[in-house]
């Protein structure tokens, strides 16, 4: 008997709107023109905020951040697929998407001034906070899908994580059980070529990351991650999939993060400025700018405007993060350990408080150095 | 002998040993190209190159569970967990597997590695990147742990650990990563596992800390010194497991009276360990009840919390005059 080839596989590769801005018509989603504006104006804002933060950061009013910049189109194009009854699990460099979502600008701000504030959002987002331990979340969306399987929901989990989360035992275990339990999971991989200063070819020899799905019985598809219409088109159909009961998929979004990996990264260790002139050039905020231009949807009288209504969004967004942070209570640390404090953890908390009391307010000693 | 700092200490005992020991091989996540998120590993690969200095994926159970089995063949290897929070997504490769092969094979097998990994808080980093979990790793009969506080042990213990024949978790306290210079002898220096190091000698209170902390525990013994007319003897305990009970035990006799300080959570900590010894050895020798500075039993606060959380000199200090005046 001769050998006999008892499976195959395919990975696609999906692109709509190409670096130079030209659309694929065939296959432009009808998105209605108030979000494709709204799509640029989250864009904007999270392109804005990313320079803002840098300079807070470096004032020592906000600790060590993650950048977005470069990354602002593939969470957003994803999460347009989603309504808000379904939930969105984001990595750290999901703001463009978060902000769409509704998530107040100084919330994200509270997060990375190291306040547990900033990891206390507004519960109607259905939006979990920010992750740390790297492919963590995977796991707690394929939970939070079966929730809604279990309870006869017709509810999406949007999870995002990156390239190097896809090496982590939890990714591999949160496939597998998705693609057991057909979990009503849309996986997004946002694969930005690095894990710090490890390249994405170290990191897995597989052809694509999305291949791996093929091998917990799902399907991958590979997008372009600086695409907003083919982010949006393939989650599009990986959340119907979901909704209807056939299951996970997994998509990877193609793209380059062009800042460092934190403000305590020096890329230049460890990739070269020609690599980066590369992906500069096909920077997602610029092809979307055409689109719109195309669609005489902007001008620069009206991005004008955009950028100066922004620039105000963030700085009261500041201020109101700074004053919230002038008047947190260290005390607070103590207070949602458990839904009941023990006596030994309330003598505790008096025994912190007495020390306290002669120090300085909160935002004086540390907040600021 | 030149001033380093614990950086440079550690770097220069793995350059050395590498040279010396072909067996030792060094990998973690960004610790070959980058030379470490903290420049540890800094030149090693330039050095040693990519056969025996090479990057991982982002997979603490993958790096924990080969380098078991880099050690089972015989290899010397040396992995770095990023941050030794992290540490917990590998914890069944670590206390369930490598702590026990020499055990439950009779000897057959035995797991010489050394797991290092940046820990403690105080350095306004993200969350989870400021653990000080070493009573998990005493939990862990099989494991030794070791916590060196200054440049010049840091590299005499790295040395050791590299050349125990038993698992080593070799946590380094990143606060003063880069704070501290001191003279570090450019020819090896070895210091011994299981010792604690007697760091000023005294007659009325004995405080003992590990890790950044000795740093305030010192500044705390000046002043209380000065304050109250007493002389304090501080130990710099260095290996957690095995614990050097009879430097302890010495010093509470002399003294009659004891102050514990770490980091870590307060309930079951090393503090609680060694205040049994002491009850255990030396119960009649004391002053007073043994006195314990630590971290609350609460999750590890975001960074603009974390002065609330950590010890430091006025409560070290308040505890060694309660101490002496009870
Ligand atoms: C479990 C765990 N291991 C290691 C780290 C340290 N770390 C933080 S980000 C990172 C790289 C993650 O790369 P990737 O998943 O590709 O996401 P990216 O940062 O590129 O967006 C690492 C190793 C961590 N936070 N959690």
């Amino acid at each position: 008997m001769p050998r006999q080839q008892l499976a195959q596989f395919h990975v696609d590769y999906l692109q709509i709107l190409d670096e130079n801005g030209r659309v694929d018509t065939t296959l432009e989603p009808p998105l209605p023109e108030a979000t494709l504006w709204q799509v640029h104006r989250c864009m904007t804002l999270a392109r804005m905020l990313d320079r803002r933060m840098h300079i807070l950061q470096q004032q020592g009013r906000l600790g060590t951040f993650p950048s977005c910049y470069g990354q602002e189109a593939a969470g957003l194009g994803c999460v347009l697929a989603l309504r808000q009854d379904d939930w969105l699990v984001p990595c750290y460099r999901e703001n463009s998407a978060l902000l769409y979502r509704g998530l107040p600008l100084h919330n994200l701000l509270l997060f990375w001034m190291g306040l547990e504030e900033g990891a206390y959002w507004p519960r109607e987002l259905r939006v979990l906070s920010i992750p740390i331990l790297i492919g963590s979340q995977t796991l707690h969306a394929v939970g939070l899908a079966l929730a809604s399987q279990i309870r006869g929901a017709n509810e999406v989990t949007m999870v995002f994580f990156g390239d190097g989360a896809t090496s982590e035992g939890d990714f591999h275990e949160a496939c597998n059980l998705a693609g057991v339990y057909q979990a009503p999971v849309v996986f997004v991989c946002v694969n930005n070529q690095y894990a710090i200063s490890v390249p994405r070819s170290q990191q897995s020899r597989s052809e694509t990351l999305a291949q791996k799905a093929i091998a917990y019985g799902f399907p991958g598809l590979v997008v372009d991650g600086n695409d907003v219409l083919a982010c949006y088109v393939a989650a599009q159909e990986a959340v119907e999939r979901a909704r209807l009961g056939r299951g996970p998929t997994l998509l990877e979004c193609l793209t380059y993060r062009l800042g460092p990996h934190t403000t305590a990264d020096d890329p230049r260790r460890y990739r070269s400025e020609q690599e980066r002139q590369q992906w500069e050039a096909r920077d997602p905020l610029k092809r979307w700018r055409i689109y719109l231009e195309q669609r005489g949807l902007w001008s620069e009288q009206q991005q004008a405007e955009l950028e100066r209504e922004l620039q105000a969004e963030i700085e009261l967004a500041v201020h109101q993060a700074e004053q919230i942070a002038a008047h947190a209570d260290p005390l607070e640390m103590f207070d949602f350990v458990y839904a009941e404090l023990s006596p030994d953890l309330l003598a505790q908390r008096r025994e912190a408080a007495e020390f306290l009391a002669h120090s300085e307010t909160l935002s004086a000693s540390s907040v600021r150095r | 002998m030149a001033l380093r700092n614990m950086v440079q200490a550690l770097n220069l005992a793995l350059r050395q040993e590498m040279a010396k020991d072909e067996r030792v091989v060094v990998f973690g996540e960004d610790v070959a190209r980058q030379g470490g998120v903290f420049r540890v590993t800094e030149g090693l690969l330039d050095q040693f190159g990519g056969r025996r200095v090479f990057d991982t994926p982002v997979s603490e159970a993958g790096i924990i569970g080969i380098s078991t089995g880099l050690a089972l063949a015989g290899m010397r290897p040396v992995c770095e967990i990023q941050f030794s929070g992290f540490m917990f997504n590998a914890l069944h490769q670590l206390g369930l597997m490598a702590a026990r092969y020499r055990c439950r094979s009779r000897g057959l097998f035995s797991v010489p590695m050394v797991v290092r990994a940046p820990w403690g808080g105080g350095v306004r980093a993200l969350e989870l990147h400021n653990e000080s979990e070493e009573a998990v790793y005493a939990q862990m009969p099989g494991l030794k742990v070791v916590i060196p506080s200054r440049p010049r042990r840091a590299r005499a213990l790295l040395l050791a650990s590299i050349r125990d024949p038993d698992p080593v978790v070799f946590l380094e306290p990143k606060r003063v990563y880069r704070s501290l210079r001191e003279e570090v002898p450019d020819d090896e220096e070895v210091f011994p596992i299981g010792e604690a190091e007697i760091i000023r000698h005294g007659r009325h209170l004995t405080l003992i800390t590990y890790g950044a902390l000795l740093q305030e525990c010192l500044q705390a013994v000046e002043q209380a010194e000065r304050d109250f007319q007493v002389s304090i003897e501080v130990i710099d305990l260095l290996t957690i497991v095995p614990l050097d009970t009879r430097t302890i035990v010495e010093s509470v006799q002399k003294t009659g009276r004891c102050v514990v300080v770490h980091e870590a959570p307060r309930s079951c900590g090393i503090a609680s360990e060694i205040i049994a010894r002491i009850n255990e050895q030396c119960l009649l020798y004391l002053h007073a009840p043994v006195a314990r500075v630590t971290g609350y039993d609460i999750p590890y606060p975001f960074f603009a919390r974390e002065h609330a959380y950590l010890p430091n000199v006025p409560r070290i200090l308040d505890a060694i005059r309660r101490t002496l005046e009870f």
